[in-house]
């Protein structure tokens, strides 16, 4: 993208960016009981992505990212079909959801089950998808026009 | 609670994500393409013996019951159709390894294959109408982007028809899910069974909810009138994409038609199942009439696809329980014979660079192996003794004559003869008349022996389900009558207390 950077987007999508990855962490953690949950924080943490795209440039977004948002599609599918497999492995049906209490010091209790991890392939596939897409786009903008 | 219900999902799925994750290394996505499906036929092999020897099975998804949680059932004909669909993936699998390049790999040929079995897989198995939609959606996905896979100009205009119909269809299915959902309050097609089976004065809106759904999956099945999506796609992408959807795709659109038409839309057979009947006639002539037209030879494969449908449609229409055991035995016929055909067509390609008829010749006497190889097939298609095609054929007839309909009997065997006529017409123009003067070379290296592979195994199939047509019978004869006594499915999903 040939266009200059406004420097103000820039200095606002740099500080953004991470308290918009930090919300969707905040979303992701507090689904299942209260809303939020892994589709809609994949959706805001690619939507801060996607404004880095804005602010910055694809490689910097690509950088933030790590990795190819395919491989990120794929890790986040394999994921949540793993969150289903306690449930296989307790005699029950796949994907049924299995409760772990975590006792913690000062006699208070964790309850940890696997719709979390659920939630959390879901996030990334969210992210990996949104991510591709956006991508391919913008890189589609780059390339000189082929007929 | 059976382990062998989920692993036909469970296993392209996982292998379409791993193969996701290992985007960047092509070695491994052909090593998950191939151990893959080979994973799913044994998988599919699983459950067809367990349902054989223990009955229907069935899995509460995160053990909500039923009917308010979804639902995997595997009654016979879904556990047959996986397994069909695993030998179809397994042959292409193999083949694709040979003739895929690393173009289309780049683009994500096999995770998206996968995809594409998941959905199969998921639609014969589920339990629950709206969740049959959602499958039928991951394989639509999955098979646009294979579609188009490539690139070409062709490509893009077969997948605007196909991309176009089969959203309009699908959007149908949806408001109809929605009309039966308003009116019964539940999804799970054994409830909704047990819930139509006295339908009292709403009988009138029942049935036109359920010509929507025919409409639909008519759509899906490539049925008469809207089938034109069909010979203007399939005969673009890639052969190996091509066998795969001439194998499975539109026969998902058939199992989605028995299934839901010998389960829950049963109130108004005389009307809903003679219409049937009349689809399954004009499809079946349509088809063949639209290949006598043709000289491609893809082209030519594609128009069969439709007017075999109309064979499948002719045994539920029909709907008696020889007609139902012809109707699933056709299926399995089907797709065997149909991946093959577009198999070897693509053999022929990579020998002489051309599809068109015109272009072609001189095979048998530079190949007769070839040639023999394309003759099973496509004899079986014909419905030629003692091939595969032949029972099935043979037993729709006989189901038609003592159903007394021998209008729609003349015309499946007027059709079989036209059938007859175009496969001659390609064994005519491609392997017995010479090579044209200025024949085109060969465009592809053929020496690997996992080009011919698939094809000699299908063929084999083909042969020994023609050699071994009883206890193939029998087993179609099991799924014909688990499909005409709905209360076993019903029964199995909710529990006996119903």
């Amino acid at each position: 993208m040939k266009v200059r950077h406004s420097r103000i987007l820039r200095t606002a999508g740099d500080m953004l960016l991470p308290l918009l990855l930090l919300f969707s962490l905040f979303l992701l953690l507090r689904g299942h009981d209260l809303p939020g949950g892994g589709f809609i924080a994949g959706l805001v943490a690619s939507a801060a992505l996607a404004l880095y795209i804005f602010s910055r440039d694809m490689r910097s977004a690509r950088q933030v990212l790590g990795t190819d948002p395919r491989s990120l599609l794929g890790v986040g599918l394999i994921i949540a079909i793993l969150s289903g497999v306690p449930g296989l492995l307790a005699g029950d049906a796949f994907l049924t959801s299995e409760w772990y209490t975590v006792p913690l010091p000062g006699g208070r209790e964790f309850t940890l089950g696997t719709p979390i991890i659920f939630d959390i392939g879901v996030y990334l596939v969210v992210i990996g998808a949104v991510m591709t897409i956006v991508l391919s786009l913008a890189e589609a903008e780059e390339r000189p026009w082929k007929r | 609670m059976s382990l062998a219900v989920i692993l036909p999902i469970l296993i392209p799925l996982s292998a379409g994500a791993l193969s996701l994750a290992l985007w960047r290394s092509h070695l491994a996505q052909r090593l998950l393409g191939v151990f893959g499906t080979g994973a799913l036929l044994l998988a599919a092999l699983w459950l067809l013996q367990r349902v054989w020897l223990d009955g229907i099975q069935v899995m509460y998804m995160g053990n909500w019951p039923a009917p308010f949680g979804i639902v995997l059932v595997a009654d016979l004909l879904g556990a047959i159709m996986v397994l069909l669909a695993a030998i179809t993936a397994f042959a292409v699998a193999l083949y694709s390894l040979a003739t895929l390049g690393a173009e289309h790999e780049r683009f994500g040929y096999y995770p998206l294959l996968h995809m594409l079995l998941a959905g199969v897989c998921g639609a014969f198995l589920t339990g629950d109408i709206f969740n049959l939609y959602v499958w039928f959606e991951v394989m639509l996905v999955a098979s646009f982007a294979l579609l188009i896979l490539g690139g070409e100009r062709a490509q893009m205009e077969g997948a605007i028809k196909y991309v176009t119909l089969n959203l309009i269809s699908s959007a149908l299915f949806l408001s109809a899910i929605g009309l039966l959902y308003g009116l019964t309050g539940t999804l799970n097609m054994a409830d909704l069974a047990l819930k139509l089976q006295d339908t009292g004065e709403a009988e009138g809106l029942v049935t036109t909810i359920g010509l929507m759904f025919m409409i639909a999956f008519g759509i899906k099945a490539a049925a008469f009138p809207l089938f034109f999506w069909l010979p203007a796609s399939y005969h673009t992408p890639p052969v190996a994409v091509s066998a795969l959807f001439a194998g499975l795709l539109t026969k998902v659109g058939v199992y989605a038609l028995f299934r839901v038409f010998t389960l829950i839309f049963t109130q108004d057979t005389a009307f809903t199942h003679e219409l049937l009947l009349w689809l399954a006639a004009f499809t079946m002539l349509s088809g063949v009439l639209g290949a006598a037209a043709q000289f491609e030879f893809r082209r030519i494969l594609s128009f069969h696809i439709v007017s075999q449908i109309g064979y499948m449609l002719l045994g539920l229409a029909l709907y008696t329980p020889l007609a139902l055991v012809g109707g699933v035995f056709y299926l399995m016929h089907h797709i065997i014979v149909k991946a093959n055909l577009f198999l070897i067509s693509g053999l022929v390609y990579r020998l002489r660079g051309s599809f068109q008829l015109k272009e072609l010749g001189g095979l048998y006497r530079e190949r007769p192996g070839l040639a023999l190889l394309f003759l099973i097939p496509a004899l079986s298609l014909a419905g030629l003794p003692p091939l595969s095609g032949f029972f099935a054929k043979f037993i729709l007839v006989r189901a038609g004559l003592e159903a007394e309909r021998y209008g729609v009997v003349a015309v499946a065997l007027l059709v079989s003869l036209l059938t007859l006529y175009s496969m001659v017409k390609i064994w005519n123009e491609v392997f017995w008349k010479a090579a044209p003067e200025q024949g085109a070379a060969a465009v592809a290296p053929t020496n690997n022996a996992l080009l011919y592979a698939p094809a000699i195994v299908l063929a084999a199939l083909t042969v020994a389900i023609g050699i071994g047509a009883e206890p193939v019978y029998r087993l179609a004869e099991q799924a014909a009558a688990q499909l005409l006594d709905p209360q076993a499915y019903i029964a199995a999903v909710l529990g006996e207390a119903s």
